[in-house]
């Protein structure tokens, strides 16, 4: 049946055209009785993308589950500022243990709910870069091989922020942290270093690994939906800028983010049992410039002079996400846009 | 029922009637035995419980702490660098007064390598915050870790039961199985004090700043404080409902009327009351004090058990791990023990003995003609048991040669093997 498919650009918008759509089809956070799950109150700073991007994620899974769901909650950030107690911020049932196990301490959650016959329940781990791509490395990679019923939700923002924006596995070449310092003939992060987390979720070949990043939140509710869809191991990346460590205006998390992905910096995509079934395509792709002098972790990129060495190297890995990834809607006129078809098939309250 | 039968597997059928509901494997030797004889019994359908091959001990321990913390009774089990990798989470696992459950086939620590028994590696966490029992025997392992769960769950707080690797893991004698039904009578199923609950959410783990962390803290000590009473309790009501004395705080040997009492942990005091036997045929008042629990540390029961008049009583404290800068671990809390508190003899000497590291055997031979010099007061403040002093000479020559002497371990196997 022919349809015409509604997209969400979100430019510039906080509406996102839900008045327009039936109410099964609004986003999670439009209902007045979404679940809070992360509420107001807490401690992150302004512009915080970790808040935004965990909060979107977690009522969209809260919805998927009806409410039955348990979060462990790795070592950061999103710990630090949510639980300063007596305050806690979290509306769900919340477990923090330590930096780097939150994969496997969310499997003996998920463990423990099938041994008491509470299947019902499920369970999400989450952390931010530092916990996931370094010092949580082996728990979630044991966790993938497991396949253990978790979905584990990493918040990039692309190095450790929460003791003072220091270098991580996903830190990005050329960018400045306080242990890759905007000094000598090579500023900032070396190239050809970090990993790719969601590359090497794949090659687990668990059930579902998508990326998403809080410019597009239709998109990051409907993959956190859409991983709630499946059992067994699950991994969510959500690119999520950090003003204080990108040195970016907080009013312009989610520009960057978006500028992210319009650069094809970050490639969003999702991924079933290893394989890429959806990307989402790159509309016009800016120049990666666009993105880098927003940040003041480039600015040694900008000035005294302009380094087009540097920027050609970091143009030419967006480019490569271009070809990778077939990010630029002509070349793949027929690749679907998940957010909609998501919304579609996710469960209306 | 009564067995002929391994250590490990004694433990293995006795954790599986303590109905555990998720327990986490990762293999090191002499731990092993354990999980996989627990791991078939799942498999085969006789015990309904998740078993997780994780990828290391500290994910072990984390999965134990996740199951824990959701309601349901976890158990693993470890050893010497598998103890020592998941120590994060053994803390974590106290601080966040979560009942598990772990033996820990105990094994000496690298380097140098070394898979045989001595105590170092749960002596490195006798500050985690966890209740630590040490077995005597296989029999006693088995029943500390029916206790160890009851103990865990009455108080929130998790217990290590230490067997000596080897010495007991792979050791067959009779054991006495108890039958499911005496089990579940003494054990009540798990009811949690804090629970992950999507219908009473709260949160776990938050951070505590100064305003408050003393007090957290200090509830922690409390708790070990309750714990004695509640050990005690166990051990008496196992006694009553098992029919035989296993567990408790401390254990006495003919110390009675005895001048020289040997202190110890673990296997070793079977040996021990052999010598003491032996001695006392020769006319020395000897007598032995085993320690079953050592965290928390019983003082109390400690000074009663020497007795507290003024009497001179030489004390011999047999460590199977080294505090390297410092002496014996034990000796340290022996001493803290007499030095507070009510009663305690008044006149003690006390002597430190490391013997039994990294699997060397602790004879009787060794410890009659130690306990001998001990008894004429000949014994120095600190010694190793049978130590090989010209082995350690021929090092300490080397190493006063040549500033690059080599490396220390492979110079002594060398010169070992040129003995022969």
């Amino acid at each position: 049946m022919p349809y015409q498919r509604i997209k969400f650009y979100q430019t510039g918008s906080f509406a996102a055209g839900n008045r327009l759509l039936p109410a099964d089809l609004r986003s999670v956070q439009s209902s007045a009785t979404r679940a809070n799950t992360l509420t107001c109150g807490h401690r992150a700073c302004q512009g915080c993308g970790e808040a935004l991007g965990a909060r979107y994620a977690l009522d969209a899974v809260m919805r998927a589950t009806k409410g039955k769901l348990i979060a462990v909650n790795a070592t950061g950030c999103l710990e630090v500022f949510s639980t300063p107690f007596p305050e806690t911020s979290w509306q769900i049932a919340w477990l923090h243990s330590l930096f780097g196990n939150a994969p496997a301490v969310a499997t003996g959650v998920a463990a423990a709910l099938k041994a008491m016959g509470r299947g019902d329940i499920r369970v999400v781990g989450q952390g931010g870069d530092g916990g996931t791509v370094d010092i949580g490395m082996a728990c979630l990679s044991g966790m993938f091989e497991r396949n253990d019923d978790v979905l584990y939700i990493c918040y990039d923002n692309q190095a450790y922020m929460n003791t003072g924006v220091q270098r991580s596995g996903a830190t990005p070449p050329a960018a400045r942290t306080a242990t890759t310092p905007a000094i000598g003939p090579e500023p900032g992060n070396a190239f050809g270093q970090g990993k790719n987390v969601p590359l090497i979720a794949m090659a687990h070949e668990i059930p579902y690994v998508a990326t998403a990043t809080v410019a597009d939140l239709r998109d990051l509710e409907y993959k956190a939906t859409r991983a709630m869809d499946f059992h067994g191991a699950r991994y969510l990346h959500v690119l999520v800028p950090c003003p204080l460590g990108w040195g970016s205006s907080p009013a312009d998390t989610i520009k960057v983010a978006r500028l992210a992905v319009e650069s094809a910096l970050f490639p969003v995509f999702e991924a079933e049992a290893g394989e890429v079934v959806s990307a989402t395509p790159v509309r016009r792709q800016v120049p990666v410039t666009d993105y880098l002098r927003l940040q003041a972790r480039y600015a040694h990129l900008f000035r005294p002079e302009e380094r087009t060495d540097v920027i050609a190297r970091i143009q030419a890995s967006a480019d490569r996400n271009v070809s990778r990834f077939g990010l630029l809607q002509d070349h793949h006129p027929e690749r679907k846009q998940p957010a909609l078809d998501g919304h579609l098939s996710a469960e209306g309250r | 029922m009564l067995k002929q039968i391994e250590g490990s597997r004694a433990v293995a059928e006795t954790v599986a009637m303590c109905r555990p509901q998720v327990i986490c494997a990762y293999p090191i030797t002499p731990q092993t035995h354990i999980v996989e004889a627990l791991g078939a019994m799942v498999k085969r359908g006789e015990l309904n419980a998740e078993f997780l091959n994780v990828e290391s001990e500290f994910a072990a321990m984390s999965v134990a702490i996740g199951a824990s913390a959701a309601g349901a009774r976890a158990y693993t089990a470890t050893a010497s660098q598998g103890l020592l990798y998941m120590s994060e989470a053994v803390y974590n696992a106290a601080g966040l007064g979560l009942p598990v459950v772990m033996t820990v086939a105990n094994r000496a620590i690298g380097a140098p390598i070394n898979i045989w028994n001595d105590h170092s590696d749960a002596m490195s966490q006798r500050d985690a915050g966890w209740i630590q029992l040490y077995a005597e025997t296989n029999q006693e392992a088995a029943d500390l870790h029916i206790q160890a769960v009851r103990i865990a769950e009455e108080l929130s707080n998790p217990v290590m039961v230490c067997m000596d690797g080897f010495l007991l893991t792979h050791a067959s004698e009779r054991v006495d199985i108890p039958a499911q039904a005496q089990v579940d009578a003494f054990l009540p199923p798990y009811e949690p004090r804090q629970v992950l609950d999507p219908d009473d959410p709260v949160s776990i783990g938050a951070m505590v700043g100064p305003e408050a962390f003393t007090e957290v803290r200090y509830l922690a000590f409390e708790r070990m404080r309750r714990a004695l009473d509640v050990i005690s309790g166990a051990e008496a009501d196992f006694g009553a409902q098992f029919g035989r004395g296993s567990g408790g705080l401390v254990k006495l040997y003919r110390t009675d009327d005895a001048d020289l009492i040997v202190v110890a942990l673990g296997s070793v005091l079977g040996t021990v009351k052999d010598a003491i036997d032996e001695l006392r045929d020769d006319g020395v008042r000897a007598g032995a004090l085993g320690i079953t629990t050592f965290r928390p540390f019983p003082a109390q029961a400690v000074r009663d058990a020497l007795g507290d008049d003024d009497r001179l009583r030489r004390l011999v404290v047999l460590e199977r791990s080294l505090a390297p800068g410092a002496g014996g671990v034990v000796t340290a809390d022996l001493r803290t023990a007499l030095a507070t508190g009510d009663g305690g003899p008044r006149g003690a000497i006390i002597a430190t003995v490391i013997a039994g590291l990294g699997g060397r055997p602790v004879t009787r031979p060794s410890l009659t003609r130690m306990l001998t010099r001990a008894a004429r007061g000949e014994l120095p403040e600190f010694s190793f048991l049978d130590l090989d002093t010209h082995l350690v000479e021929g090092e300490l020559t080397r190493i006063r040669a040549a500033r690059r002497s080599g490396p220390t371990a492979e110079n002594i196997l060398r010169d070992l093997a040129g003995r022969s």
